[in-house]
Order: structure tokens, then sequence, then C-alpha cells
């Protein structure tokens, strides 16, 4: 296994109380493999990202329990130097926001070449070589002369290119891609994640995808982990969780997209808002919005139940939820 | 029977297939929005012709001169009807957002008119203008930057009664603000919390009880869901469907969602760099774009189905959106697009209906500003899966899709000899 995430659990210490964000989070992405993380915002999905490269904002957010390990090792109990190492070289990552994650003042050439000399001792002048051959990579035209330009020349679809090249560029085993098309209109996106599948396949790198586009994910993605308050409800191969939801949440999810054959009727809406995650409800988080609560739900917090192979279910009553799928 | 539904049975079958199954859905209170539909043939409530916005350049700083502009929109005509829904679409940049400022007067014309009830708004001011602003009003995209932070609930919605003292006495104002709450689903005690206090969900609710404070006929919505949660999504689209049915409102729904566009509009402009490049019925656009602009759009949209990755025919279409201060000489979209001959860039391809679908009825008879203007089947897994009707419902898509490409070639070469 390239990465595997174990029971991970990250807090917030905020002036009003704690913040839980990632209340025991466990997934493994493998070389190749291209695993979506879904969640909507405040599910914690990126605080695991965060968490797994090193980048959590500390304090007030604390890592208080789990490992992540990479390649074997953990990561958590690594010492900064050597993780260093890792992160930029064997794992990247991609920002939603191309704009503000690229440095104004400086030429992408500049930024892209920094990665070249910081790990691997390159000259400047190689290092701008190396530059042009990525933005290449990335199918940016005229790339000799646009090395030059500073971030604000570029078109939002060309930035997120760089941001793509920019984690490519050490050829890292691992990427993981927060949002990367979200800022990004819709046949500007198809083109980026085109690129990013691609490029994925051929250097055979695992690559997480954090999103909150069913669309996108129906696209790329192997496998599927469903986060909702800061847990893992539903964790299944992409075309499973599709055919047949075995949460609540999920299935909520995918039924709240309008289709075609809804137009002119109400559509599903799950009901309330997501919790405050200073008052995560008790027992299954999800039990004041789900259609199927029972009084277990408030009482006990559901262990991931095993489905079938490879697929789990954080809810006490997900066999009725697949059969009702199913029909 | 014209030719062209001759030598493409499969197409026009299922059309009608569906149309069907619409009607047998429906619940019986869709009845009266069904009534309602097909925009054209009713009396328009607000008519735009040839609407232009130009934001100039300008150079140097005491002395400035223009040197150019960006024409953000350069010529839009259409109609909305009383009670319809129009949808925008369009990607960013493509001036969609300037339309809805310039009908709610946020934005002077450059050039064009805008006629409410047949009164040209852009020639009022003083009293006559503010008259015609209390009937259209509008609903902002981000919930977060459009509720002032330091008011209260309260004066955020009843803010609209200051400016148009005549629509509530004073007097009643607090018990209309509790009215306005509890119609948009949210506790009518909340009146006296703080925007900072709600989610974006609630946020987006609020926007629109402000927006029905004056009780306008027209709602325009910039984007209203874009910046929320898909759970959330849904409710918002649900509360703003109920209240069109409830106060029989007209709305210009702008997204770029196209899923959410088709589910609630009965009409759908398309746009792209300034222009409207498609416009017909939601079915039209939706199962039989004509312009490669639409079609492009709709095929990269992700089907949220992972069956269908390596069924759907995708068109990607290469580089970015031109900038609106030098758009492409002629039609607009022929740097991006793959049937662009010489004719494209000499030639500024007008909103009609193609001259091959001229004499055709059907679906694919409708305004598509191209010259080479050609039927292509992009949404899978609904015109196809009819017509399998005996299939299940997952041969049923696939064989779907299998039939939209042969309908992609079909209709190029049925197109062409109506």
């Amino acid at each position: 296994m390239l990465l595997e995430v174990r029971d991970l659990q990250v807090q917030f210490r905020m002036r009003e109380g704690i913040s839980r964000a990632v209340n025991g989070v466990s997934y493994a992405v493998d070389k190749g493999e291209t695993l979506a993380v879904l969640g909507e915002s405040g599910s914690g999905k990126s605080v695991t990202a965060q968490a797994v490269m090193g980048i959590l904002d500390s304090p007030p957010g604390r890592i208080t329990g789990g490992e992540i390990l990479f390649q074997g090792e953990n990561l958590l109990t690594m010492p900064e130097k050597k993780r260093r190492t890792v992160r930029g070289a064997q794992m990247a990552m991609i920002f939603q926001d191309a704009l503000s994650s690229l440095n104004p003042v400086l030429s992408v050439g500049d930024q892209l070449g920094e990665m070249f000399v910081v790990h691997r001792g390159m000259s400047k002048k190689d290092a701008r070589a190396r530059a042009v051959e990525l933005m290449d990579r990335v199918r940016i035209p005229a790339a000799k002369e646009r090395v030059r330009q500073y971030p604000h020349q570029f078109s939002g679809g060309m930035r997120q290119r760089i941001m793509i090249a920019m984690a490519l560029a050490l050829e890292p085993a691992l990427i993981i891609a927060d949002e990367p098309t979200t800022a990004l209109d819709v046949t500007v996106q198809a083109q980026v994640m085109e690129l990013l599948a691609e490029l994925q396949r051929e250097l055979r790198m695992g690559l997480i995808l954090i999103t909150h586009d069913l669309g996108v994910v129906a696209d790329v993605a192997d496998r599927i982990a469903v986060m909702y308050a800061g847990r893992i409800v539903e964790s299944a191969p992409v075309h499973d969780i599709y055919r047949a939801p075995a949460h609540p949440y999920t299935k909520g999810l995918l039924e709240s997209i309008p289709r075609l054959d809804q137009k002119g009727q109400e559509l599903y809406a799950i009901k309330g808002l997501p919790p405050n995650l200073m008052h995560i409800p008790p027992g299954c988080a999800f039990h004041p919005r789900c259609p199927r609560a029972q009084e277990v739900c408030v009482r006990e917090e559901p262990p991931l139940h095993r489905v079938s192979a490879g697929r789990g279910s954080a809810c006490h009553f997900w066999k009725e939820t697949l059969d009702d799928a199913a029909r | 029977m014209t030719p062209h539904g001759d030598a493409h049975p499969r197409e026009s079958a299922p059309a009608t297939g569906a149309t069907a199954g619409d009607l047998l859905d429906k619940a019986p209170g869709e009845a009266a929005r069904d009534a309602r539909r097909g925009g054209p043939d009713r009396e328009p409530i607000l008519e735009v012709r040839g609407l232009v916005k130009h934001f100039p350049l300008t150079q140097g700083i005491l002395f400035k001169r223009q040197i150019g502009a960006v024409k953000a929109v350069d010529g839009v005509d259409f109609d909305l009807g009383h009670g319809e829904t129009l949808g925008i679409v369009g990607e960013s940049g493509c001036g969609k957002s300037t339309v809805a400022r310039m009908l709610v007067h946020l934005e002077e014309p450059t050039r064009g008119t805008i006629r409410y009830k047949g009164e040209d708004v852009t020639k009022l001011s003083g009293r006559a203008l503010k008259a015609v602003r209390r009937n259209i009003q509008m609903v902002f995209q981000d919930p977060y930057t459009s509720l002032n932070p330091r008011m209260t609930v309260g004066d955020i919605i009843g803010e609209p009664y200051e400016i148009h003292p005549e629509a509530a006495p004073k007097g009643s104002r607090r018990q209309r603000v509790r009215e306005l709450l509890d119609v948009v689903g949210l506790n009518p005690e909340y009146l006296n919390r703080y925007p900072h206090q709600f989610s974006g969900g609630q946020r987006q609710r609020i926007g629109i009880a402000r927006g029905l404070a004056l009780r306008p006929e027209i709602i325009v919505a910039d984007e209203p869901v874009s910046a929320l949660d898909v759970s959330v999504q849904a409710q918002v689209i649900n509360l703003m469907e109920r209240l069109q049915d409830e106060f029989d409102l007209s709305y210009v729904f702008i997204a770029h969602d196209l899923s959410i566009v088709r589910h609630i509009s009965e009409r759908v402009a398309v746009m792209y760099l300034g222009r409207i490049v498609e416009t017909g019925t939601d079915t039209e656009i939706y199962e039989h774009p004509t312009h490669p602009y639409t079609q492009a759009l709709l095929s990269a949209v992700p089907v949220p189905d992972p069956g269908m990755r390596e069924a759907r025919a995708r068109i990607l279409l290469s580089g970015d959106v031109p900038s609106p201060a030098h758009p492409p000489s002629g039609c607009r979209f022929r740097t991006r697009c793959w049937k662009a001959q010489e004719r494209c860039a000499l030639e500024v391809p007008a909103l009609a209906v193609p001259a091959e679908f001229r004499h055709v009825s059907g679906p694919a008879a409708h305004d598509s500003a191209c010259h080479f203007a050609e039927e292509r089947q992009i949404v899978p897994g609904d015109t196809g899966g009819t017509g399998d009707a005996a299939d299940t419902g997952g041969t049923g898509r696939t064989g779907g899709t299998g039939g939209t490409e042969e309908g992609g070639a079909g209709g190029g070469s049925g197109g062409g000899i109506p």
C-alpha cells in the first residue's frame, strides 16, 4: 500500500471550544489508484489531506490520534527534516485556487524551477530548461515564451495546469488534488481532469481526489470514501456506490442531483444542515437528518460495517438501505 | 412526414415517448406549471432587444483616453413570458451576470432596450424608474457578501420598504418581515439575529426573502445556489419553485450548472462571449442541440454515473475563451470550433432557426447562431433509453449512447438534405 491513514483524529482548538474536524478516518491508496474523497464543506475531507501532507494549521489544529503510513513509514513520528524530503518530492498537492497558491511576484518559470533547485540541487539554468519541459508536458502552448510570464498573465485553466506541473515536477508517488477543478468552467474542467487522469496513468501515481462533485467522481475515481462530520460513512468501489448506495447520506446526495425524469417535480433534499463540528450529534452524526433514523442511531455510533469485499458502510441499517436502493 | 423525420425514426420516436412519460409523471399540482410552459406564445413580461454593454478600457491617469472596450454583452435579444423561468447558461466571462445586472438596473446598458410590459425601462428615470424597479428584484450569488454583516436579518429584509415606503405602511413592516421569514422556511423569531449566525443555505433564504419583500413580478437570480453545498442546493431550488407558484413570479435564472438550469427552466439561452448562441425549450437545447458550443458544453458536464465513462462521446474543446476586449471576427466561437471554416470568420451568424431546419417541424428547429448547425445528441440515457423501452435500465442506457453517436453522424448527413 502506498498510503494508509489509520484512525486519524484532528481537532481545532478555538475560542468557543474544540472543533472535532476529523474523528477516526481510515483510508488507503495504492499505486496507480484514484481514491475520491467526497464530502460537503466541513466534512473534514480537506483537513485529512492537510494532515497527510503535513501542512495542517497548527495551532489551532492538532493531530490527536492515529497514524499515517506512507510506503510503510509513519509520517507522524518522522522527524521534520526527513518529512521535508517526502513532502513535494514523494507526495505533492494541487490546490483549488491556483491564483492564490502561486506566488504573484515570481515568474512561473522560477516557481517551477525552484522545485529542482531545492530538491535536486540543479543550477538555475538547468532548472529553467526543466520548467519549460514541464509546461510542455501539461500542454501549455508556447511554453518557451510563457515561462517568463507571471501567474496573473495566465487564464484560470492554464494556472491550474501550472499547479499540476509543479506537483508533477519531481514525479511523486502520490498526488493529493483538493477540489482541483471547482473554480474552473466546465469545458476547462474537462480538459484539466483529462490531463490529470492521463498523467496519472502514465506515471502510475496514486491520486487522492478531494471533491464535492458527484459527476467528477463518477468520471475518474476507482474507489470512493464519503465523509460526513469528520468520519467516513461509506467506502466502496465507484460502480457499487452509484448503483446502490449503502448509507442514507450517500443515497441522499445521489438523489438530490436533478435528473431528467424529475423535471417539474420537487427535488429530493436532505433536510436540515450539516452539524456544527463543536457539537456533533451523539450516536450517528447523521441521525438528525436521516429518514431512516431509529432510537439506536441516537445511542450508538455505528462502526464501519463490512458490506462486501472492499466495501463498508457506517450505518446501523445498511442492509435495509442497500435493499431499498436495489429495488 | 418530413424527410428528416423519415431518415431518423429513432430520433423522433423517443422524443414523443419522453413527453408522454413526462405528463404521466406529473403530480396534479404541476398542471398549472405545465400550462404555463412554452414561452413565445404567452404574453412577454420582459422583452430585451439588442442589449449591449461595453466597459471602456482607458489609458493614462490625468488625460484618460479610451483605447478600447470590453464587450461584455454585445447584442442580446430575449423575451421572458409571464410566469416563466428562463435559464441563462454560459461559462465565466460570457456576460450572463452583466445581463442580469442590466435587467435590475444596476448597470446602464450601452445600447438596446429592455421593455417591461411594453415600456422601455432604459429610457425611464426618477419616479417612473423607481416604480418599475420595485417589480424586478434580484437574488445574488454569494450569500456571504450580499448581506450586510452589521444589520440584523429583520433590517436586511425590511430595507426595501425604506426605499419604497408605499409598499408597506410603517407599522406593519415588522409583521411583513416575519411573514417573509416564514415563507422562505426560516423561524420568524430569527428577526433580530445577524447574518453570521446562519449557514450558507439559510443566508440564501434571507436573500430570497429580501427579493420577495416588495412582491415583485420578476426575480433575476444570478447563480443563486452555486455557493451552496450539494445537499442544501436542492432545498433552495425547491423553495424557489414553490415561491414561483405561490407568488406568480417570472424568473431569469442564471447559472453555470447545466443540470440545475434544466430542472428549473422552461426555456434556456446559451451565452458565449457576450452573445446568445442558442435558445429554445429545455428539451430542444438539451436533447437536440444544434450549436457546436452547446454540444461541447453539454458533453463536458460530468455525468454522475460511472457506467457512462467509456460510453460517452466527449467533445474536448481546445484553448480558452478569448478576451471579450478583442472578440474574434465573425462567429465568436470559431477559434475553438472544430467545424470552423472561412465563412465563420467573415460572417456573423444570426440567431435564428438555421436554414436546414426551417422547413422541419421538430425539436431541432429552434434558434441557433451557427452557419453549420446540425443536430447532435449529447445527453445520454434519455432519448435512446426511452426508445429501447423494452430493455432493462442498464442496457437501455448503453444502448442510448450507441444511438447518440449514430444520431450525431446521421444528423450530419441528414441535416444537409432537407
